[in-house]
């Protein structure tokens, strides 16, 4: 009995349902969380396909960081999103039809006739010590470097310019300007008195020294 | 065992229902921005398994390029969102005319 067949339903069952979820959904913050758990599934998936390394990163890196950016900015831009669904009955046909053409074209290509077993033979198994982090590694540092490097490059500009977009200074700052500390003069914090000087007077103390 | 073909539907059918939700949930940008993941996901499948059934690895090292550009994306994206709310408080894509294109 081969149990991966069932697992690979499971997880296609639970990102098609999803999916679904995601593209219905009425709250924003289902949304999202349906779209986690799309994300769950097909890392599921990516596992059965022997990519454990994107799969880890799939989880830790787009659930873990993306998503909950996403759901970070649903949360706070505060909408109302009642009526921001009412071209959805208006539309729904028109996109059921053209999707279900699409999808039928898309799978009568990629049907079992072009990639089923006896075209596309299952890979063999590989050994115990495989490891798919060392293999994609060692090609990622060595021959795609330089994509490597210009990914890191989009990063760093991305995290800029979101900080840059989104960053807006506090009004009332209570900040500590340097060249205003050097720059003042004597005179605009320093004022001389003249006090009178007072008559000692003896008696006033009942004659005592 | 599981074909390459099975795979390769799974990922269609996620596709599709990412351009449904391009379609159906032109209102909001959220929703777009969703839905292009939704679509991303399904294409970063499709490389998987061909990347799988191959023996090839350059298809995961893909699949990392795109998951990179899409988390820039993403980030780029909300904060440009967060703006736009704050100075017209809309997000309705068809109340964003003030280019005047």
């Amino acid at each position: 009995m081969n149990v991966l067949p069932i697992i690979f339903y499971f997880f296609a069952a639970v990102a098609i349902i999803a999916a679904f979820m995601v593209v219905t959904f009425k709250n924003p913050v289902h949304g999202v969380l349906s779209l986690v758990l799309a994300f769950f599934a097909m890392s599921g998936i990516w596992i059965l396909l022997d990519a454990e390394f994107l799969a880890l990163i799939l989880v830790l890196v787009y659930v873990g960081a993306v998503m909950t950016l996403f759901l970070f900015v649903v949360m706070m831009l505060n909408i109302d999103w009642a009526g921001k669904r009412e071209g959805f009955v208006r539309y729904l046909p028109f996109a059921a039809v053209i999707v279900l053409m699409m999808v039928a074209i898309i799978i009568t290509v990629i049907g079992p006739k072009q990639f089923g077993l006896t075209h596309v033979p299952t890979p063999a198994v590989m050994p115990a010590d495989y490891s798919n982090t060392v293999d994609l590694g060692s090609v990622l540092y060595t021959n795609y470097a330089y994509p490597f490097e210009v990914a890191g490059t989009i990063l760093l500009a991305a995290i800029i310019a979101a900080i840059i977009l989104s960053h807006h200074a506090p009004k009332n700052r209570k900040v500590q300007i340097i060249s205003k500390q050097i720059d003042i003069k004597r005179d605009q914090f320093v004022r001389l008195v003249d006090l009178p000087s007072e008559k000692k007077n003896p008696a006033a103390n009942g004659g005592q020294p | 065992m599981i074909s390459l073909s099975q795979f390769l539907i799974v990922a269609a059918i996620l596709f599709g229902l990412g351009v449904a939700g391009l379609i159906v949930n032109r209102k909001n940008i959220i929703s777009l921005l969703m839905s292009v993941e939704l679509i991303l996901l399904a294409v970063n499948t499709n490389f998987i398994a061909f990347s799988h059934f191959q023996g090839n690895n350059a298809g995961q090292v893909f699949v990392f390029f795109i998951l990179t550009v899409a988390a820039a994306e993403a980030a780029i994206g909300l904060a440009i969102m967060v703006v736009l709310f704050r100075k017209t408080h809309t997000i309705e894509v068809q109340n964003l005319d003030n280019l005047k294109g």
